[in-house]
Parts: structure tokens; sequence; C-alpha cells
């Protein structure tokens, strides 16, 4: 170790979180973020799979598609976006909070993030509900009903393609929930510690890498939404 | 430390701005824009998803470079992977 390294060490006040193998806080926040980043490019490859499987039976299974979209109830899924992106705002504000090093307010926004998050899981619980309801869920009870024109024909559509349309659907939306469920579980792990005061201006990591984690899930339900519910609306 | 730090009033103002888009996109989707109302749908989301990715996930003004390198990798194989398939499956019927 270099002499002016070794002053530094001794001038700095040493940080409890400070690893003894990172030179500073500064680095070790970087390496944290790095991975962090590393970690949601890998999700993002995960999701894109997922999105390039939809887009292919899209282009292919159209007019099912179409038709098994226009059952889902679009006001849910306005409900439930607008829902992930103010809590995608809580987040920044808990961000900042932590920054300020405002307890109170940093456990009111992380709070805040969890009821959010929960609202979603619960819209998406009565969307689930209904789709089991009406045997739209894969499966050997599926059932689907062809569609009819404005002229009260029938629309000549493969039940065994909207059937592809419900099996991405589940596959999507599933692992949206699911990345929801363990995101609501993070927040709320989150939300303890820091109501204990584990967290400072100067180490805040966990919550800002959280946010990120968070950030990225409502990313995907930013493209999920007009993706999967607004397929051919327009009369 | 160089910390990134946003301003509550900007992120309130820019969620206000990603509520509006998801508006709009509701309305896009009940006029007929023929081929374009997909695109249309595309297009905002992936405006409302650079806004969260440049200004709530801090990308922008990252102090660390070998970050932002890591994002554009990320979506630039996202981007391989997708065109690549389309312009599989786009151009079959072309014989």
């Amino acid at each position: 170790m270099s002499d002016s390294h070794a002053t530094t060490i001794e001038n700095a006040a040493p940080d409890p979180h400070l690893r003894h193998h990172f030179a500073d806080m500064e680095q070790q926040k970087n390496t944290a973020s790095l991975g962090m980043w590393l970690f949601l490019v890998t999700e993002i490859m995960f999701f894109g799979g997922l999105f390039c499987a939809y887009l292919i039976y899209r282009l292919l299974y159209f007019p099912a598609f179409g038709a098994a979209s226009q059952t889902l109830d679009i006001k849910l899924g306005a409900f439930n976006t607008a829902v992930l992106l103010i809590s995608s705002v809580t987040v920044v504000l808990a961000v900042r909070a932590a920054q300020d090093g405002n307890r109170k307010q940093l456990v009111a926004y992380l709070v805040l993030t969890v009821l959010l998050g929960l609202t979603f899981l619960g819209v998406k619980a009565i969307e689930y509900k209904e789709k089991f309801e009406t045997h739209h869920v894969p499966g050997p009870t599926f059932h689907f009903d062809k569609p009819f024109d404005d002229n009260g024909k029938e629309i000549p559509v493969d039940p065994q393609h909207a059937q592809l349309f419900f099996s991405l659907y589940f596959a999507m939306t599933g692992m949206h929930t699911l990345h929801m469920v363990l995101g609501c579980g993070l927040f709320t792990v989150l939300t303890v510690l820091a109501w204990k005061g584990h967290y400072s201006p100067g180490y805040y990591t966990p919550i800002e890498n959280a946010g990120l984690y968070w950030h990225l899930v409502d990313i995907i339900w930013i493209y999920l939404f007009p993706l999967l519910y607004l397929i051919s609306r327009h009369s | 430390m160089s910390e990134h730090v946003t301003s509550r009033a900007f992120s309130v103002a820019l969620g206000i701005g990603l509520l509006v888009l998801t508006a709009v996109t509701v309305k896009a989707a009940f006029i007929n824009l023929g081929p374009w109302n997909p695109v249309v749908a595309l297009l905002i989301a992936t405006v409302k998803a650079t806004l969260v990715v440049l200004f709530f996930m801090h990308v922008k003004g990252a102090s660390e470079k070998l970050t932002a390198v890591v994002v554009v990798s990320g979506f630039f194989f996202l981007t391989i992977l997708l065109s690549l398939s389309m312009a599989d499956y786009l151009t079959r019927s072309w014989r």
C-alpha cells in the first residue's frame, strides 16, 4: 500500500459500514451499484426472452391476440400502471430522505411504497380471479368464446391461439407479480432496518439498490400494459 | 462523496408526467391509427422507460462511467435479440 493511501485511512473517520477490501466508501458504493446493474441486465435479458416470444406469436396470430386481449380489464390495468408509477416516485423520495438523513421521512416513504406494491398485488389478484372464473387460464378447462364484430358476425379466431395469448399473459404478468412480491418483502425488511436507524447519509446503498430493482420492475410493467391490454381496442 | 441528489419537486413533476403519458397511451389505443397503433403504444412506453432509467435510476449523472456502459450494453444485446428475431419472422412472407 502506498504512503498517500495510508495517510488517507488515518485521516478519515472509519465508517463501520466500510468493508476492509474497499479503499473508501465511494469505491464500495460504486462497486455495489455496478453489481446491482449487472443483476438488472440479467433481468432485462430474462424478460427480453419473454417479450420476444410474445412479439413472435403476436405477429403470427394477431386476430386471436386482439380478441383475447379485449377480455382484459383496461381500467384495472391502467390503475395498476398508475399505482406502480406513483410507487416509483415514493422510492425516489425515500432515497432522497436517506440522503438527507431524515429517518422519519425515509420510513414513511418506504411504508408508502410497500402499501402501493400491495395495492398492485391486490388488483392483480382480482384480475387473476376473473380469469379463473371465465376459464381463460390455459389448461384442460380452457374455454374461449369467439368474439363478434359490429355486424354481429362471429370473428373466426382459433381458441388455441387465444390460449397461447393467455399462456404468455400468465407467464409474463406472473413473473412480474413474483418480482413484485419479492420487492414488497425486500422493502418491508428495509423499512424495519430504516426504523432501527441502520441508514445514514454516508451509508444508504441498500435503499438505493432496492430502489433500482423497484424501478426496473416498474419499467417491465410500463411495457406489459400496452402490449397485453391495448391490442386493437379501436373499433 | 459525489452522489446525485434529485430535487423532490422534479421527481414529483416527472411522476405526474409519467401518469399523463399513461393516460395518453390509453386514449391513443382507442383511436384507429391503422398499423401505427402498436408503434405509438411502444413509443410512449419507451419514452416512459427512458425517463425512469435516466432520472429515477440516476443513470444520467452517474459518477461511474462503467455503470453507463453496463446499462447500454444490456439494452444493446436486447436490441439484437428482438431485431434479429423480428428480421426473421417479419420477412418470412417475402417469397
